[in-house]
């Protein structure tokens, strides 16, 4: 019996080797941990179960059959983060580089069908060389496998990757359909077409790095929505998201006990305004003096910074914050920032996740490389959303809320909750100057009529009482009790039910 | 007694004024410029005036318009606080011809001592000792060497068109004083074409240390002790204290003997301060006399319990002083910090925008004015004191038009050992976030060893920071007290985290006691054993610390005691750990568990990407104008571009020489702090 027992532990010794000693110092050479090192760190300690750890491929072309290592490549199972149940999947660099098999996907479809089954989170770990090559058109359908029920879990269960190697080619198309995707700075990349390919099609001379590097997809094509500095970052702070996220679409968001005081008043917020209009100012203040303990998890940090997505908790429960910047192109709505925040919110709306929207946005931008790249279909995107969502949304206006803008960012129109407004706001088709310059174009050569009329239109309308006499705000608020009253209002919206009318699924102008 | 005054003045010492006034029962009258509208000192007067746009010489400098608000107001006083009209005869005079009074000096005393040569000729007439010279011009070598004897060595040689150090020697004996003289001759004639030379005593070991007085127009006057400036950055006071740790009682008295005789000679009536640069061997020198209420005043009153603007205001309505050289006592210690908002780490570059924090520490009301009745506030009473004398508020702005002094945070103690605590303890738990501050600065010299000596001078930040301020090394007793917070600190977040909802009920996250702390490249294993009252923090090599607190995760101050002494911290937030700022240092704190800690230890090392080349936004603003263009060869001092940040537009130029590699940032870009705009070859 003894042995026997012996002869299960020799076997999972052999297979938490993965690729052996040598290819795990290679490993760690390039700054990068191993598969299970990283799980060790997601997930919390000793939590983790593993599953298929005996699998092992079935080709036999190739000599591959001479070389098969256990777990093929992919450790798989489940585990806890905070003693919330996750699964999860990490693509083992070192058992044949990583690389997809058909059994290799049947253990990642295993646990996401159990995920789905379930009801928890699946976050998987990318660190792969790519299809392999040696199962040819088998491979192709284990990745097939994959993105179906990527496919099928989005809106079911939160759904998060982690970059930590490469991941190329038919690869990044599973990442792509999840909802969040991180990144290493330094020891992550991901395209398509790799470097080679693009000098072979284009000629054009690009590093692997400036291709599908962190920095590139942070900053340019925001196909990431955070990158950290290593693996150890990276991995504490999926945790800290997943502390956020609900473990599926029929959950409420957690809620965790929280050392703040919910009718904190923040005096500093009755100046945050400044007194000349086109003076910017730093929202992102505003949202930390509005969270439980200043604490924000930012989306999309570094990209389309006119609009600001993330997380904050209000009395220990999730809020979605989507907030324009002032202090970007003065938080004017445009392609990048309204396909950034469109995504954002049908996130909450599909994981009840309530939304805060803090506006201040002069309209959209003007332009031909707006208007070109559709600005009108991607405006339309974050409009869509907005109209959407039947999750508590609450909006608070702190200076400009112009024209179709005003409308787009969770406006009483599009079936916001609760909306006010500061006092310092401006609720208006457009700014006092461009409305003179229409209303009263006959006026225009006489520069102090023109004045005048401008000191009119700022009276009569650039303040929050035409919107709040008509309804369209329901309160206009003392800045510096912002946080109380946010708190106040998702309490009274905490059981709050709207239905949409039965359809397959809508058609967003994608 | 005045029934209304007029504070021709902003920011904290009009604030300080109106807390007398009003404690005396008079009404105040604030004027403000434009970027003053919300300002601190506007909210707390009964009235208030508008003069005109934000600066100084458009609005506070103008007579005509404080003398407009007077009239509007109907003000039967000015107190004209430091700076701006203060010293200026010719405010006196249109106060008197408007038959008004004048909460200072009488203008001829501020005339007299206006004037530097004048103010010396009138010193010396009145016994005051001033440094020795020879002001006439010298024949030759001999006659320069006969003159230094009679002055005394050390002597320095000066040209007398000189500046910037050229055509000037110091010489220490008959020697040097033959060639320092043809050398800075022959330095004068080629450099200023003006070989004209003159001799005085050079003073070594220099410190700045100034009497108070007090004067009555009754021809009373008193000395109010010491206070010793020398902490100077670039002739900016940066700390004060009270009694001088330097002087004795002879020579305080020497000093403060002679500082009366020179306020009588003048007939001067008010508050004033007679400015001494003293030796190594205790030997003083007149500087000058301020005819007004000095910024660092607080040190005085803390020692003395005499609340000074009372005592100006009380003069200038004709009272008689009511305290007598006899009453003066000097008890106890008192610093005082000067915070401004300059960034130490940019070379104190000033710093402008939102306190988008302000917290100073709570004041504490203690000694000679606790038990005189002269506190002004409402500060309960403890054994030592801490006042903050200030201007602004948290969402307040910082301006670029006037001082960049934030406050002035003053501690008093019965001994200088325990007022230094008091300040480090109060410097810790004064929250400042927003703009760039002095606080690190501060700190680190509270530590520094001979500022705790009590032995420096006038030279101590140029030749203690030469290099400049690039933050606090702490020892390692330090560290491990802070690693031992932190510890304690991480746990409970880290418990507060495993009680999220939605738990797996009976397979909960189990926190652990063992953890591993790194800051300031230093790398501790502990164990934390956690009570009802706080944590014993034990370290795998031996020592432990007792540590207790009420942190809660979110506070961003941490008030530990640690083995019962207070350690205070600003707590920020960074991925697995925290960033904490105390005593001048500013470290990033990871605490791990053991496994963490060893995966860690894995990542690889980054470097900070090396940004010498590179030009870097030094304020976050708007890119307006790009002056070189890609490929182009820059000189030294070559404007590169030109950023706007509040309204200001500021030439960005290039440090050395050197050819555009990459411009990353065009016009009409916003930019952030440290953001690149372009690189070099």
């Amino acid at each position: 019996m003894k042995d026997i027992l012996q002869e299960l532990e020799t076997r999972r010794h052999a297979a938490r080797m993965g690729g052996g000693e040598k290819r795990i110092a290679s490993q760690h050479d390039k700054g990068k941990l191993t598969a299970r090192e990283r799980i060790d760190l997601l997930v919390d300690e000793g939590s983790f179960e593993e599953y298929d750890m005996f699998v092992a491929h079935r080709c036999t072309d190739f000599g591959m059959e001479k070389n098969r290592p256990y777990g093929d490549g992919v450790v798989t199972g489940w585990g806890t983060i905070n003693g919330r149940l996750v699964y999860v999947f990490s693509q083992d660099f070192t058992v044949l580089g990583g690389s997809v098999s058909a059994t290799h996907a049947q253990k990642i479809c295993k646990i996401m069908d159990m995920a789905m089954q379930n009801g928890a989170p699946v976050i998987g770990i990318n660190d792969s060389g790519g299809a392999r090559i040696q199962e040819g058109v088998d491979s192709l359908a284990g990745y097939g496998d994959v993105f179906q029920r990527n496919i099928m879990a989005s809106g079911v269960v939160p759904q998060i990757s982690v970059i930590m190697g490469p991941c190329a080619g038919g690869a990044v198309y599973s990442p792509a359909m999840t909802d969040f995707i991180f990144m290493v700075k330094d020891s992550s990349y991901m395209f398509v077409t790799g470097p080679d390919v693009v000098k072979t099609v284009t000629n054009e001379v690009v590093t692997a790095e400036e291709l599908g590097g962190a920095s590139t997809h942070t900053r340019k094509s925001s196909v990431a929505d955070a990158a950290f500095e290593n693996d150890v970052e990276a991995l504490a702070e999926v945790r800290r998201l997943v502390d956020f996220l609900p473990a599926n679409n029929r959950e409420k968001p957690p809620v965790r006990p929280f050392f703040d005081d919910v009718d904190r008043v923040e005096q500093s917020l009755d100046t945050l305004v400044p007194e000349n209009p086109n003076t910017p100012y730093d929202m992102k203040e505003l949202i930390l003096k509005i969270a439980d303990e200043g604490d924000f998890y930012e989306i999309q940090e570094d990209f389309a910074k006119n609009i600001i997505t993330g997380f904050i908790r209000l009395e220990g429960q999730t809020v979605g914050v989507v907030a324009n910047q002032p202090m970007v192109l003065a938080g004017v709505l445009d392609i990048d920032s309204a396909r950034k925040a469109a995504r954002f919110v049908r996130f909450c709306d599909a994981f009840e996740i309530p939304i805060l929207t803090l506006v201040d946005v002069p309209g959209f931008l003007p332009g031909t490389k707006q208007e070109y790249d559709g600005v009108i279909k991607h405006g339309a995107k974050l409009l869509f959303a907005y109209g959407e969502a039947t999750v508590p949304k609450v909006t608070v206006i702190t200076r400009k809320a112009y024209g179709g803008a005003y409308v787009v960012m969770a406006s009483k129109h599009l079936r916001a909750d609760v909306n006010y407004a500061w006092p310092t706001s401006e609720v208006a088709v457009m700014g006092a100057k461009g409305a003179t310059e229409i209303l009263y174009r006959s006026e225009l050569g006489d520069a102090e009529k023109i004045a005048q009329r401008t000191k009119e239109y700022e009276d009569a309308f650039a303040n929050p009482f035409v919107a709040a006499e008509r309804g369209f705000i329901d309160e206009v608020i003392q800045p510096r009790s912002t946080r109380k009253r946010l708190a106040r209002a998702f309490a009274m919206l905490r059981n709050k039910k709207q239905d949409m009318p039965w359809k397959k699924h809508d058609n967003i102008p994608l | 007694m005045f029934n209304k005054i007029l504070i021709a003045n902003r920011g904290e010492i009009a604030c300080r004024v109106i807390k007398t006034a009003r404690k005396m029962g008079i009404q105040t009258v604030a004027v403000y410029s434009d970027a003053d509208k919300h300002a601190l000192h506007v909210e707390m007067a009964d009235e208030r005036v508008h003069i005109g746009p934000p600066p100084a010489n458009q609005s506070y400098i103008v007579i005509d318009k404080i003398m407009d608000a007077i009239k509007q107001t109907g003000a039967q006083a000015v107190h004209p606080g430091y700076g701006f009209l203060s010293e200026n005869p010719k405010f006196a005079e249109a106060l008197e011809a408007a038959n008004v009074a004048f909460i200072g000096p009488p203008k001829g005393a501020i005339e007299a001592m206006g004037d530097k040569i004048t103010s010396k000729k009138l010193a010396q007439e009145a016994g005051v000792s001033t440094v020795p010279g020879y002001m006439g011009l010298i024949e030759d070598a001999e006659e320069a060497v006969k003159i230094s004897n009679e002055i005394g060595y050390p002597v320095m040689i000066k040209a007398s068109a000189g500046g910037g150090g050229k055509g000037m020697r110091i010489a220490w004996n008959d020697d040097e004083a033959r060639e320092g003289f043809q050398s800075s001759k022959n330095e004068a004639a080629s450099s200023f074409g003006d070989d004209r030379i003159f001799i005085e005593k050079f003073v070594t070991q220099p410190r700045h240390i100034e009497i108070q007085v007090l004067c009555d127009s009754h021809g009373n006057g008193v000395y109010l002790g010491e206070r010793e400036c020398s902490i100077q950055r670039r002739n900016q006071k940066v700390i004060e204290e009270a009694p001088s740790p330097f002087l004795d009682e002879e020579t305080r008295r020497a000093m403060g003997e002679q500082a009366v005789a020179l306020a009588k000679a003048v007939d001067y009536a008010s508050a004033g301060t007679v400015e001494f640069i003293v030796d190594g061997q205790k030997n003083f020198y007149f500087l000058e006399m301020n005819t007004r209420l000095q910024v660092e005043h607080p040190v005085t009153e803390l020692i003395t319990g005499v609340d000074l603007v009372e005592q100006m205001i009380r003069v200038a309505a004709g009272e008689k002083l009511s305290i007598t050289q006899d009453d003066v006592k000097l008890t106890g210690w008192a610093l005082e910090s000067r915070l401004y908002a300059e960034d130490p780490y940019r070379n104190f570059l000033p710093s402008i925008g939102r306190l988008t924090r302000y917290r100073p520490p709570a004041e504490v009301a203690a000694g000679p004015l606790l038990e005189m009745g002269t506190w002004q506030g409402d500060a309960p009473a403890g054994d030592t004191a801490v006042r903050n004398d200030t201007g602004v508020f948290e969402g307040g702005e910082i301006s670029m038009y006037y001082d960049p002094m934030i406050a002035k945070l003053c501690t008093w103690a019965p001994d200088r050992a325990q007022a230094l605590e008091a300040m480090r303890v109060a410097l810790d738990r004064f929250e400042l976030e927003g703009i760039g501050h002095n606080l690190p600065f501060l700190s680190a010299v509270m530590d520094h060893p001979k500022f705790t000596a009590g032995d420096m001078t006038t030279a101590f930040i140029a030749e203690e920071y030469p290099d400049g301020f690039d933050g606090v090394a702490l020892d390692e007793a330090a560290l491990r007290r802070i690693a031992a917070c932190c510890a304690a600190m991480h746990r409970v977040a880290e418990i507060r985290r495993a009680r999220v909802s939605g738990r797996m009920d009976n397979h909960e996250r189990h926190v652990g006691e063992d953890w591993n702390v790194t800051l300031q490249g230093q790398s501790f294993d502990l164990r934390t054993a956690a009570d009802r009252d706080g944590a014993t923090v034990t370290f795998a090599d031996g020592g432990s610390h007792r540590v207790t607190g009420d942190w809660t995760p979110g506070d961003q101050l941490a008030d530990m005691l640690v083995d019962g002494k207070a350690l205070v911290m600003k707590v920020g937030k960074i991925s697995g750990g925290f960033r904490i700022r105390s005593r001048g240092a500013d470290l990033k704190v990871h605490v791990r568990s053991p496994r963490q800690a060893e995966l860690a230890r894995r990542m690889p090392e980054k470097l900070p990407p090396d940004t010498s080349k590179m030009l870097l936004c030094p304020m976050p603003g708007l890119i307006v104008k790009v002056d070189v263009e890609e490929g182009q060869e820059v000189q030294e001092g070559q404007a590169l571009c030109t950023v706007e940040a509040m309204k200001m537009e500021n030439i960005l130029r290039a440090e050395r020489k050197g050819i555009v590699a990459k411009i990353n940032a065009g016009p009409g870009d916003s930019l952030a702090v440290d953001d690149v705009i372009m690189e070099f070859e």
